[in-house]
């Protein structure tokens, strides 16, 4: 078990989030989705330049950019 | 007082709002606009069994805060029109988090139906939802539907009318929120009972939970309606905000959507949900995700099938586009027979008809267009393309969504901007989306082509291959600094957030792709009936007014009648009895070419005496530092109704009479001659043109897209001004070190 920010995660990794360090829009865009601690992630791919990051939750697909995917801290197995 | 009939939809995109709203509407539909906002609102009517009810179609979004104008509407519909049920479609395939969005619904305190949609999904991924459990633990009908095949609509309107006819008792749902929330809560709600505060409007414990979630909406009318309570609600706030930040290193908004979710994990856990198999077993569409967002395929895939879409756009609308020309042809020659020449006949063929023709004979293009961009919509391939191409539209301050808006103006020379700025929808973020409207009318389109063409066949005619793709790549380059330049400067702001959902793909039904299409193009249509029409007369009464006087007039008519009579009778008389396309002798022939010239010498004036002329001969002295006459001043004005008038205007004001603007080989010859032409003006000249103001078509759709003629002004000014720049910083530079300027 460790913590690790999502945007180090490999491809396919599984993980389950512990925080979400941002307010504001983007805080609760990130929210509206389906991503708050305790919720399991696991990393779908990557664009072909390796930013935006596709992540499977709740059962869909998500992407995000880097430097959103830096406010999410997970832990992994 | 509730509603009457009125019957809202809500729901998450991609949840089959659109088709479930298609189904029940049928052709009954009107498609209007939020009052102030450029959000579609959509309308119809539900009439079967003896139930009839009005059915609003509300944006799709995720949740309901402050932070988006689709959201921002669709909450203020809900308390302000107060319709008597929202019908919540929720996606039983992706039931956690739409339900996400219900929660919040019912804190509203709303009447809510929910209409369980996408069953068959939801099957297919072996998720077993047990629908009576969910009513029971939501307290709100449920209904399983499929909107595509209609599977379940009857029984959801007649749920819904009947939950309309008696939703008086509906009580919000009341989530616990833990300890310090529920505290706050309280004693926010305390004060708001005491005052009286805004509860006309809202349900009490709703307004406190946005006050702790700092809804920007909300905060402001508190402080409006009553500044010395809204200051001690946000004192109260800010203290728990304090207390979390402490303790629990979070803050209010963060532990309300934790507690949302996890009330809806509690009710997924009492049996309502069922997987079949494990959730993280790849689902067919993960499977060609694979392949088609793959590192080295995906690109290679994404310019096939972005190729592909172009070609089919263009090739195969170019049949009726052609019908759409020779039918106003027609039009137009028809009325002048009929018609006496003077102005009534010129009003009426060079105004109204090569006007509005002019607009209309896109119609098929556009359909096409939108047609294709429907497809990939719907299919779900637009999202894979905004994911892939995010992070180099990122650079500019634009949104991987941005790409579609330039390939179909024109990214790969030839496109229309119209389109392209109607393509714009799809963007969700607003400033990355004005960014991309503004900046897509630089895109090299079919219309900039002649043009551009004319001039590279005159001027550079050894490196044309060459030449047209350096254009193409000044074009994007253009687009894609300037954007930067508004988004650190007009439109200055942080990217929107691009956390966005990649929908499974699905294929499209035809119905779908047939009413997206029509929808669009129908807008574009009436455009073209008012604005167009207006400003095709206003060109074409500048380009006519003032007119020649009687006495150059009589002076041009002398010099005819000289030529006649100097002529020998029989070559006089043969041209007089021949018809247009007869074969004539070659004295005939040349006498017919000299009366031509006269004529277009009279043109000629008469342009110029224009008050289009004299705006283009008194801006001369300006312009000259460009290496632009009056004549190309002209041109490049008449340009402002469609970009090929520059070519056709240029033959009248050369006396070339009228030339159409894909052939112009009399007029290449002139301009090759002429002294005052050179390869640098030439130069200059396309610069200007891929630059300057987008045609007045594509300025009102960048007005109504952007929601405010402000920005069709700014198009008009900004681009006009950065063109000249550009023109006048290449003639000045070739000047001086004497490059390409032919000396
Ligand atoms: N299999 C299936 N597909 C559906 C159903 N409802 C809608 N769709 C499809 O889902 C896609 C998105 O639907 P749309 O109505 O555009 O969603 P909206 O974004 O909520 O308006 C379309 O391709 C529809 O054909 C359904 O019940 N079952």
């Amino acid at each position: 078990m460790s913590r690790i920010l999502l945007r180090r995660m490999q491809d396919n990794q599984s993980g389950k989030i512990v925080t979400i360090k941002v307010g504001g829009e983007m805080g609760r865009r990130i929210r509206d989705m389906g991503l708050v601690p305790g919720t399991p992630i696991k990393i779908q791919g990557r664009a072909p330049l390796y930013d935006p990051v596709a992540l499977r939750v709740r059962g869909f697909t998500l992407t995000l950019r880097n430097s959103e995917a830096d406010y999410i801290e997970v832990e992994v197995d | 007082m509730k509603n009457g009939n009125t019957i809202a939809l809500a729901g998450n995109p991609n949840s089959g709002k659109t088709t479930l709203f298609n189904r029940l509407t049928g052709a009954r539909q009107h498609v209007g606009n939020y009052p102030g906002v450029t959000v579609e609102k959509k309308e119809g009517t539900y009439r079967r069994n003896g139930i009839k009810l009005h059915i609003v179609d509300l944006p799709g979004t995720y949740s309901l805060t402050a932070y988006s104008v689709e959201e921002v509407v669709a909450r203020d519909f809900l308390v302000n029109e107060k319709p008597a049920v929202v019908v919540n479609i929720v996606d039983a395939s992706n039931l956690e988090r739409n339900l996400y969005l219900t929660t919040q619904f019912l804190e509203l305190g709303i009447p809510v139906c929910i209409a369980l949609n996408m069953m068959d999904v939801a099957k297919g991924r072996g998720l077993n939802i047990d629908t009576v459990k969910l009513s029971e633990l939501m307290g709100v009908p449920v209904v399983p539907t499929i909107a595509r095949s209609g599977k379940g609509n009857i029984d959801l309107m007649t749920v819904a009318a009947d939950l309309a006819s008696h939703a008086d008792t509906i009580q919000p749902l009341k989530i616990s929120y833990g300890a310090d929330i529920d505290g706050a809560l309280q004693e926010i709600e305390a004060r708001i009972v005491a005052h009286d505060f805004l509860t006309d409007t809202y349900p009490m414990r709703w307004l406190a939970l946005k006050y702790l979630e700092q809804d920007r909406q909300i905060l402001e009318k508190g402080r409006r309606v009553n500044p010395e309570l809204a200051r001690s609600l946000e004192a109260i706030v800010e203290k728990v905000a304090a207390h979390l930040d402490e303790t629990l290193d979070t803050y209010p908004e963060a532990v309300i959507a934790d507690h949302r979710y996890g009330y809806i994990s509690a009710i997924m856990k009492q049996g309502v949900l069922k997987r079949q198999y494990d959730t993280d077993r790849l689902h067919t569409s993960d499977q060609v995700d694979r392949v088609l967002t793959n590192r080295f395929l995906g690109p290679i895939i994404m310019a096939g099938v972005i190729l592909g879409l172009y070609h089919f756009t263009f090739t195969y609308s170019e049949l009726p586009v052609t019908w759409l020309e020779t039918f106003f042809d027609w039009l137009g020659n028809t009325t002048a027979a009929l018609l006496p020449d003077g102005l009534l006949q010129s009003l009426l063929v060079s105004g109204i008809i090569d006007g509005v023709g002019g607009v209309l004979g896109f119609v098929p293009l556009i359909m096409f267009m939108f047609f294709g961009i429907a497809l990939l919509e719907d299919s779900g391939y637009l999202a894979r393309v905004a994911f892939m191409l995010d992070r180099v539209f990122r650079i500019f301050g634009l949104h991987g969504s941005s790409v579609m808006a330039f390939i179909v103006s024109g990214g790969i020379a030839g496109g229309c901007a119209v389109p392209g700025v109607m393509a714009t929808r799809t963007l969700k973020s607003r400033r990355e989306r004005l960014a991309t409207l503004l900046t897509v009318p630089f895109m090299n389109c079919g219309a900039k082509l002649p043009v551009l063409a004319l001039l590279i066949g005159i001027f550079f005619a050894e490196q044309k291959a060459m030449l047209m793709f350096l254009f193409t790549i000044i074009a994007w380059l253009g687009a894609l600094v300037v954007a930067k330049l508004l988004r650190v400067t007009v439109i200055r702001g942080h990217s929107t957030p691009f956390v966005m959902e990649l929908p499974p793909y699905r294929l499209p039904t035809f119905k779908g792709l047939a009413i997206h299409t029509w929808e669009r193009t129908w807008q574009y249509i009436k455009k073209a009936g008012t604005v167009i029409l207006g400003i095709s007369i206003i060109l074409w009464a500048m380009m006519t007014f003032p007119r020649l006087s009687d006495t150059q007039l009589n002076a041009f008519e002398r010099q005819r009648t000289a030529i006649l009579q100097t002529a020998p009778a029989p070559v006089a008389a043969q041209l007089a009895a021949a018809d247009e396309d007869a074969a004539l002798t070659p004295a005939a022939q040349a006498l017919k070419e000299r009366l031509a010239r006269i004529d277009g010498q009279q043109a000629e004036t008469a342009l110029r005496h224009s008050i289009a002329g004299r705006m283009g001969t008194a801006i001369e002295t300006i312009t000259r530092f460009a290496g632009f006459d009056w004549r190309t001043n002209i041109a490049l004005i008449g340009g402002f109704a469609a970009k090929e008038v520059v070519v056709s205007t240029l033959g009248t004001a050369y006396s070339l009479g009228e030339i159409d603007p894909e052939g112009g080989e009399s007029l290449a010859d002139t301009l090759a001659a002429a002294p005052h032409w050179n390869p640098l003006v030439a130069l200059s000249l396309i610069i200007f043109v891929m630059f300057y103001s987008p045609c007045f078509v594509s300025v009102a759709c960048i007005a109504r897209e952007a929601g405010s003629w402000k920005w069709g002004a700014f198009a008009i000014l900004f681009n006009t001004i950065l063109a000249f720049s550009l023109s006048v910083g290449i003639f000045q530079f070739g000047k001086t070190f004497g490059i390409l300027n032919g000396v």
